[in-house]
């Protein structure tokens, strides 16, 4: 894992005394509300509904028992003893106030994190595959990159200040993890002929009003090329972006409106220029923090205790059919935990099971910790042998819920019961939805089918990518959810369709059991997934089984 | 009436010879005389090439403190070749003073009113841009002497 | 006059604390919304949301909110500002901890 330097360290002392005095500064009345708002956005604070939020940078979802054990200190000293794991790997502290933040956010400096730019029209936290540097597909770990990418973001002059706000994401795999075809930059790790890792570039990505699937603009960028390329999209969008309207201000209208040839050729122009201001210095930090990256000590052993417990312990055997996903070495797993427990608030730990998390990191996953887009915590490498104690400590903690990849892994943004831009609730909605299927007992007969929930049409909850998508929205002051089918987050990335009129609130429940119903009627055998049943029926049968009443009508 | 800005604090506007848009340029040929040239946000610095050696000045618009294309209108200028002065003018705020020197301002010129509400010793707290700065790090090459923004 | 008004209450969040505060009919701040000032015309409800805007180093974000007489005083119209009065659905973590009576 990155570890800060001097530079690093120093940067975040000034930057945090800058802050500091930006408060002092509002409060006395030399900042408007106006001037301190993109400040503080660009520091991670929002006000929202009830209060201010606090959302913490986990960069690229990387983190240690340490980061862990002091998110779980500052939920405590200064929020309700909770913190929520977002979708774009960030951790959202709830309750916070004013005053106390600059101490958050040196509590944070102490181990090595920061609340920049998780906010704001500037480049965002920069997201990874959650499985970076375990996952047995991958090409190159890609989190030394997105920590280059995250120094190089880091305070950029030209880019505090953009038509609106910019995420980049990257994956090392061939299998996309990381949702980077929705993205307003997304980097997928590829091989040129000679074998040497680069990047195919897509940009334009995106959800909300406009969800779009990103466009390559190049098949192949070499390592080495990679700042001064994306500083040349970037500085292309700042000046070309609109900034009439906040709708159309983000990159993928950018791309749309003038087309992904144009913008293609803009930036190769701008990058021909910016080229030569990297002399290498960059390569060589990169090379540094590679190091940083280097594998753990995976150790040799016998994995028959696992056996034996798969064998002996039903309760295992069930979480380790779900949770568990291959490692690059035969004798570990990467262990997913699920902070999806039926009828809890998804992406939601309590300060307590955030040390469990901790504890357990270090010692049985060489003290590392992801957390996935999915708002879930990873341990990327566990040796198998102790995944029987792992699992016998996570369920003491209510941390062994053996869901990951079923219906009740609901990924969720906060919705109306916090966010100042929602239009309805999403949290709710999941909690009903996953304690319904609970108590059905069908979810591993359902198989694999993930459920995106959004509380507005920004669409944090990425339902547009989700097979089966809720959007929350405001009909004439009452809660309304429309259902879109199809969308997929994934390497076959595509946009759900639209499958009819909108629910109530008490109605969206029964709506996803008839939808669940059809598609177990429909489907050729256990092995077809929801998705798949989906792709090669079409949307028609769904469709029915949502509405039956006006396909009785329509026969009729 | 405005205040300028630099690393030694607030001085008095010395420029009084106005400013013409890019338009308005005189021909080539025209008899020598100190240019300067207003650019507003919108603008593209492209429109430049070729005459910015002739020009002694450019100020570029900040309409309100959201609209960062500046910073980059700067930046680009500065790539181009741009040696003369260039003025960051209008609603720039205290906290964005680092950000105008790193992108190639010399100097930022602000209303007496916002020079009332954010005294001297607020723009004074971040004189010292050339510190922390991760673009410097990340390319600039350490026997260099100037920052990498002027190159 | 014109078209009927609907009563309104003026709100904001707190500065300091981030709270959901409303303005009551003798210049205070409160917490709760029953004890709002429950504006019934227009032109009142401008001078009022004018005086609150002007409170720049105590509020954040004043504006106008739909809002009925109730039985303790006003009540949130839209179930957005029910929410604002209340505190999530989740969690017992807002102003709920210390209201009773209230209609989600």
């Amino acid at each position: 894992m990155y570890r800060y330097d001097d530079f690093d360290a120093a940067f975040i002392r000034a930057r945090n005394a800058q802050f500091r005095a930006q408060v002092e500064r509002r409060i006395d009345g030399s900042l408007t509300e106006d001037e301190f708002k993109p400040l503080r956005l660009m520091n991670g604070l929002y006000l929202q509904l009830h209060a201010y939020m606090l959302r913490v940078a986990i960069p690229y979802g990387t983190l240690n028992g340490a980061r862990m054990r002091q998110l779980a200190y500052i939920a405590e000293r200064w929020d309700k003893g909770y913190g929520h794991f977002t979708t774009r790997q960030n951790i959202q502290f709830n309750w916070p106030k004013l005053r106390d933040v600059p101490d958050m956010l040196d509590a944070l400096a102490e181990v090595e994190m920061h609340a920049i730019q998780t906010s704001g029209n500037t480049i965002r936290n920069v997201t990874a595959d959650h499985f970076a540097g375990a996952a047995a597909d991958e090409i190159e770990d890609p989190r030394p990159v997105a920590e280059l990418l995250r120094q190089w973001s880091t305070d950029h002059p030209e880019f505090q200040f953009l038509p609106r706000k910019f995420k980049i994401a990257v994956t090392g795999s061939p299998n996309d993890r990381a949702v980077t075809k929705a993205h307003d930059i997304g980097l997928r790790m590829v091989r040129d002929a000679a074998g040497a890792p680069g990047f195919e570039v897509i940009v334009g990505g995106g959800l909300g009003r406009t969800p779009m699937i990103g466009k390559v603009i190049r098949d192949f960028l070499p390592k080495a090329d990679l700042l001064p390329y994306v500083e040349a999209i970037v500085s292309v969008y700042n000046l070309l972006g609109r900034r009439d309207n906040k709708y159309k201000a983000r990159i993928k209208i950018t791309v749309h409106e003038h087309g992904a040839e144009k913008i293609r050729a803009l930036v190769e122009e701008r990058f021909a220029q910016l080229r030569p201001q990297f002399s290498g210095v960059d390569q060589a930090r990169l090379a540094g923090i590679e190091a940083h990256f280097a594998p753990p000590d995976f150790v040799s052993g016998p994995t028959d205790a696992y056996a034996t417990e798969r064998d002996t312990n039903p309760a295992f055997r069930s979480w380790s059919d779900t949770n568990l996903a291959p490692h690059r070495n035969p004798d570990y797993a990467i262990a997913t935990i699920s902070l999806k427990a039926h009828g809890g608030t998804p992406g939601d730990a309590t300060a307590e099971q955030m040390r469990v998390m901790a504890d357990l990191a270090e010692r049985y996953a060489h003290d590392e910790l992801r957390i996935s887009h999915e708002q879930n915590v990873v341990l990327p490498h566990v040796h198998k042998s102790d995944l029987p104690a792992v699992y016998a400590a996570l369920a003491k903690a209510g941390l062994a819920t053996a869901n990951i990849g079923l219906i009740s892994d609901i990924i969720a943004c906060p919705g109306m019961d916090y966010c100042a831009l929602a239009t309805a609730r999403s949290i709710p909605v999941a909690q009903e939805i996953a304690t319904r299927f609970g108590e059905l007992r069908t979810e591993h007969d359902i198989g694999p089918l993930k459920i995106k929930i959004s509380g507005c049409i920004n669409a944090c909850g990425h339902h547009h990518v989700g097979h089966i998508g809720i959007l929350g929205l405001d009909r004439a002051g009452v809660e309304n959810y429309q259902i879109t089918l199809g969308g997929d987050g994934t390497e076959t990335a595509a946009i759900g369709e639209r499958a009819g009129p909108g629910f109530a609130y008490d109605e969206i429940t029964p709506a996803i059991e008839r939808l669940i119903t059809g598609y177990l009627d429909l489907r050729s055998g256990p092995e077809e997934t929801f998705i798949e049943t989906y792709r090669r029926l079409g949307a028609a049968p769904f469709k029915a089984a949502l509405y039956p009443e006006s396909t009785r009508r329509n026969a009729a | 009436m405005s205040v300028i800005v630099t690393d030694t604090g607030f001085q008095p506007d010395d420029w009084t010879g106005g400013y013409v848009s890019p338009e308005d340029l005189p021909p080539d040929d025209a008899p020598p005389s100190p240019l300067a040239v207003a650019l507003p946000s919108d603008a593209h610095p492209e429109a430049l090439a070729g005459q910015l050696d002739r020009i002694a000045m450019i100020r570029v618009d900040f309409p309100g403190p959201a609209d960062g294309r500046g910073f980059t209108i700067a930046r680009r200028l500065r790539l181009m070749g741009f040696r003369g002065r260039l003025r960051a003018g209008g609603h720039v705020i205290a906290d964005q003073y680092a950000m105008a020197c790193r992108a190639g301002f010399d100097e930022v010129e602000i209303p007496d009113a916002l020079a009332a509400r954010q005294p001297e010793d607020q723009w004074l707290f971040r004189a010292n841009w050339r510190d922390h700065d991760y673009q410097a790090r990340l390319r600039l090459d350490p026997d260099a002497t100037t920052p990498y923004t002027q190159r | 006059m014109s078209r009927q008004f609907t009563p309104k209450v003026v709100t904001a969040n707190a500065l300091i604390e981030g709270d959901v505060i409303y303005l009551t009919a003798d210049d205070r701040w409160t917490r709760h919304h029953h004890e709002a000032e429950l504006i019934e015309d227009h032109a009142h409800a401008q001078l009022r949301l004018l005086f609150a805007e002007r409170q720049k180093s105590t509020v954040v974000g004043a504006y106008l909110a739909d809002a009925r007489r109730g039985r303790d005083g006003p009540e949130p119209v839209h179930f957005r500002e029910t929410f604002r009065a209340v505190g999530p659905s989740n969690y017992p973590h807002g102003k709920q901890a210390g209201l009773i009576d209230v209609q989600i």
